[in-house]
């Protein structure tokens, strides 16, 4: 029996995903710049992918722009933001738990003379509005929160800040990273007030190499790739269109019955959590102190005494369970998850923690199978532990 | 345009009434290496040297990259063939390859030439002077330098007439093939590929067993030691990697024996199934990418220590060079890359932290004892569930 548990890192393409984008490869390939039929039907379908995700935020077709995936849409909300507001301020406040595509450009942008502010968490690995409020100075260019954090399934208070933000400071930009929430969370850019929200394909049984950057009319923005034009020059690069309209049927495919998915991922959660809380030694992350319906529907992360991480990744991966470790092995990477030690996880199980992740393909079956596999090879593991 | 190659051997010369054997080997490793890329060649062998002619289309760097690959080869000289050799058009022919090879630049030259067509109306030495003083007048920029030529222009005349100047370095040694098989143990790191190499270069062709620990080793880890074993096939021709399971008796060694002294019982036990897989695929020898003292488990006690187990001759060629000297072979050979990814162990529960450094063979040899009960059992098992992967460039 095979579990994939893995679907934080990516999902399995939807088949109607993959019919679809076959059918453009085969028929549909033209460019859609070009002026022939081909071109024109190509085009068709970069309008109906836009109508069916606008349709999804509630939002307008032109407030998207699509990107190679999640990482370029961050890229593109700091930088092109940076680039177009030169005379606002250079201070950016952010969260210790980001992606590092959004920490990286953050990075990048502090040595290009700006400032970052980094909040912490709390052990629910929730930043609270209260902390974002009292980061933000006269020079805030731009506010950016993450919905649901990758590694632990914490949500943030994102319509909250949004509130504040919209009140109290109207000219902060307010950016989401909304990779993971997307697909799981009804997002209503407008009614949260957020700005720019990033997201990816892969993340929601979309193909991979393919996401999008919402930005809302009126935010003034500078594109970060030049070239033919395409996306009224915000983004240059011939469209991706197979792997656009793919996107676009999976995102449909995600909203449809959507409450019905949501619950199912819960009970899954559930039966997960319950289960590895009745093994000796194990703790799960951020769930304490806090209702399940208030973390992440599809995240789940464990800590394991006295084993590492990659040593039982690959023990259950051997079983046919397949899981991300918390952080790389220490003996070659000695960081360990930035996020983990955010949320005041305990010293010893920062290189014993395991990420599972569920999406709607995940059945009961999985989760009993994986539950089974961890309760026997644990006690095996803790036998040939390092004093 | 070049559509052939001169081939040049070195050793192969030597050997007697054995010659031709080494020549068919030698002509059949070109012709495989030359499958492998774009383009239809004829390997021709002729009197002391290989010819290879092109037929039809093909990417010249790559045809050179793959020649020298070849273990035997001296060295490779891209030829120009010219059909019709009567004088007056050899000569211009000759003429033409400077003018297309060298144009406007100013060097000293020397012809030599070879001739087989003893009907030719030039004797060898006659070719030499008067093509000499024909390119002489017609780039009056050159001159001759017989002791130190910068340039040697070489004509052939044989059947048809060769000319070529450019010389490309072989990768030496003695053909695959042509000294049996051995048995090497192949780690992530960077010594075996390079022993493995080196034994290779002497004419042998060679397996390799790899010794793998899930889950306390990766899969990626595994990854790793197939495409270390690819890149050396590059070189060694087609390789069996034999992949061992080798987790339950490290974990039996582990719980019997005392930790500082798991490195050299466990190097112990790798040694005897190696053995026995070399036995069972014909390999006249095992080789290992040690080098003495290199680390605890490769000083002279320890690596008497391993050796006490085999009965096989055990091949270290790197057994005298320094850390740096291998690199360098590394890098040469392409394998470096690949062998400082971080993929190791990623466990070191199984890595003592003051491992025995001058181990006793009386003392390791008892230890082991307290392993009499299912170590028998658990090696035959360890053989019998071996993954042979077929490595091909």
């Amino acid at each position: 029996m095979e579990a994939y548990l893995d679907n934080a890192a990516t999902t399995r393409v939807f088949p109607e995903v993959r019919e679809m984008m076959k059918k453009v490869m085969d028929e549909d390939f033209g460019n859609p710049s070009s002026k022939h039929s081909k071109g024109i039907a190509a085009e068709q379908y970069i309008k109906e992918a836009k109508e069916i995700i606008a349709g999804t935020l509630k939002c307008q077709p032109k407030e998207l722009v699509f990107t190679s995936g999640g990482t370029e849409s961050n890229n593109l909300a700091f930088l092109g933001t940076a680039l177009a507001n030169q005379r606002a301020g250079k201070h950016i406040i952010t969260t210790r738990v980001e992606h590092a595509s959004v920490h990286e450009t953050l990075a990048f942008l502090e040595e290009m003379g700006y400032e970052v502010t980094y909040l912490p968490v709390d052990k629910k690995g929730q930043v609270s509005v209260e902390t974002v409020k009292n980061a933000i100075r006269e020079d805030t260019l731009m506010v950016s929160v993450m919905y649901v954090n990758n590694e632990v399934g914490s949500v943030m208070p994102i319509e909250k800040i949004g509130q504040m933000l919209h009140q109290e400071y109207p000219k902060v930009l307010f950016h989401v990273d909304a990779i993971q929430a997307y697909g799981k969370y009804k997002i209503i850019p407008k009614k949260s007030h957020i700005d720019l929200m990033s997201v990816s394909g892969h993340k929601i049984h979309g193909p991979k190499g393919v996401g999008f950057l919402y930005i809302r009319d009126g935010v003034k923005i500078r594109p970060i790739l030049f070239g033919g034009g395409q996306q009224k020059g915000m983004r240059s690069g011939t469209e991706n269109v197979p792997g656009i309209i793919g996107m676009a049927v999976a995102a449909k495919q995600m909203y449809q019955s959507h409450n019905e998915k949501r619950e199912k991922l819960y009970r899954l959660k559930n039966m997960l959590i319950e289960g590895l809380q009745q093994m000796e030694g194990v703790t799960v992350h951020a769930v304490e102190d806090i209702p399940l319906e208030e973390t992440a529907p599809h995240i789940v992360s464990a800590g394991f005494t006295s084993v590492k991480s990659e040593v039982m990744l690959h023990a259950l991966a051997q079983e046919g369970i397949f899981v991300s470790s918390g952080s790389a092995c220490s003996s070659n990477h000695p960081e360990l998850s930035g996020t983990l030690q955010a949320i005041g996880v305990r010293q010893d199980l920062l290189d014993s923690t395991l990420r599972f992740s569920f999406s709607v393909e995940t059945t009961e079956q999985e989760i009993a199978y994986a539950l089974e596999v961890i309760q026997k090879v644990l006690p095996v593991l803790r036998r040939f532990t390092k004093q | 345009m070049y559509q052939a190659f001169l081939l040049k051997y070195a050793e192969i010369g030597i050997k007697g009434k054995n010659r031709y054997k080494f020549e068919n080997a030698l002509c059949e490793q070109i012709r495989y290496r030359l499958e492998k890329i774009e383009g239809d060649f004829e390997v021709i062998r002729e009197q002391g040297r290989i010819f290879v002619e092109a037929k039809g289309e093909f990417d010249f760097d790559d045809a050179i990259e793959a020649m020298s690959r070849v273990f035997g080869v001296s060295s490779i000289s891209p030829v120009e063939m010219i059909e019709d050799k009567e004088w007056g058009n050899l000569t211009k022919a000759v003429g033409d390859f400077v003018e297309r090879q060298y144009g406007g630049q100013k060097f000293t030259f020397k012809v030599k030439s070879r001739r087989s067509d003893k009907h030719y109306p030039y004797t060898s030495p006659e070719i030499c002077v008067e093509m000499g003083s024909y390119l002489l007048e017609r780039f009056p920029e050159l001159s001759v330098d017989v002791h130190n030529p910068e340039v040697l222009i070489w004509v052939e005349v044989r059947e048809k007439a060769y000319v070529y100047s450019k010389v490309y370095q072989g990768a030496c040694g003695m053909p695959l093939g042509t000294n049996g098989k051995a048995m090497l143990l192949l780690s992530g790191g960077i010594d075996s590929p390079v022993a493995g190499y080196m034994i290779a270069k002497r004419g042998v062709f060679i397996d390799a067993v790899y010794f793998h620990a899930p889950p306390y080793t990766s899969e990626r880890a595994k990854q790793k030691v197939v495409d270390l074993a690819k890149l050396v096939s590059r070189y060694a021709g087609k390789i069996r990697l034999h992949v061992v399971n080798f987790t339950d008796i490290q974990m039996y060694i582990y719980e019997q024996c005392p930790h500082e002294e798991l490195t050299i019982i466990m190097r112990r036990y790798m040694m005897r199934i190696a053995e026995t897989l070399a036995k069972e695929n014909d390999c006249l020898g095992l080789i290992t990418g040690e080098s003495i003292g290199q680390v605890a488990s490769q000083t002279m006690q320890s690596l008497a220590a391993t050796n006490d187990v085999c009965e096989l001759p055990v091949y270290r060629p790197l057994i005298g060079f320094d850390k740096q000297e291998i690199v360098d072979i590394s890098e040469k050979i392409g394998t470096y890359e690949t062998s400082i990814q971080p993929y190791e162990d990623c466990c070191t529960i199984f890595v003592a932290k003051h491992p025995v450094t001058k181990p006793n063979i009386k003392v390791i040899r008892r230890s082991e004892e307290k392993l009499t009960e299912k170590i028998d059992q658990m090696v035959q098992e360890a053989l019998d569930t071996v993954e042979v992967i077929e490595i091909a460039e």
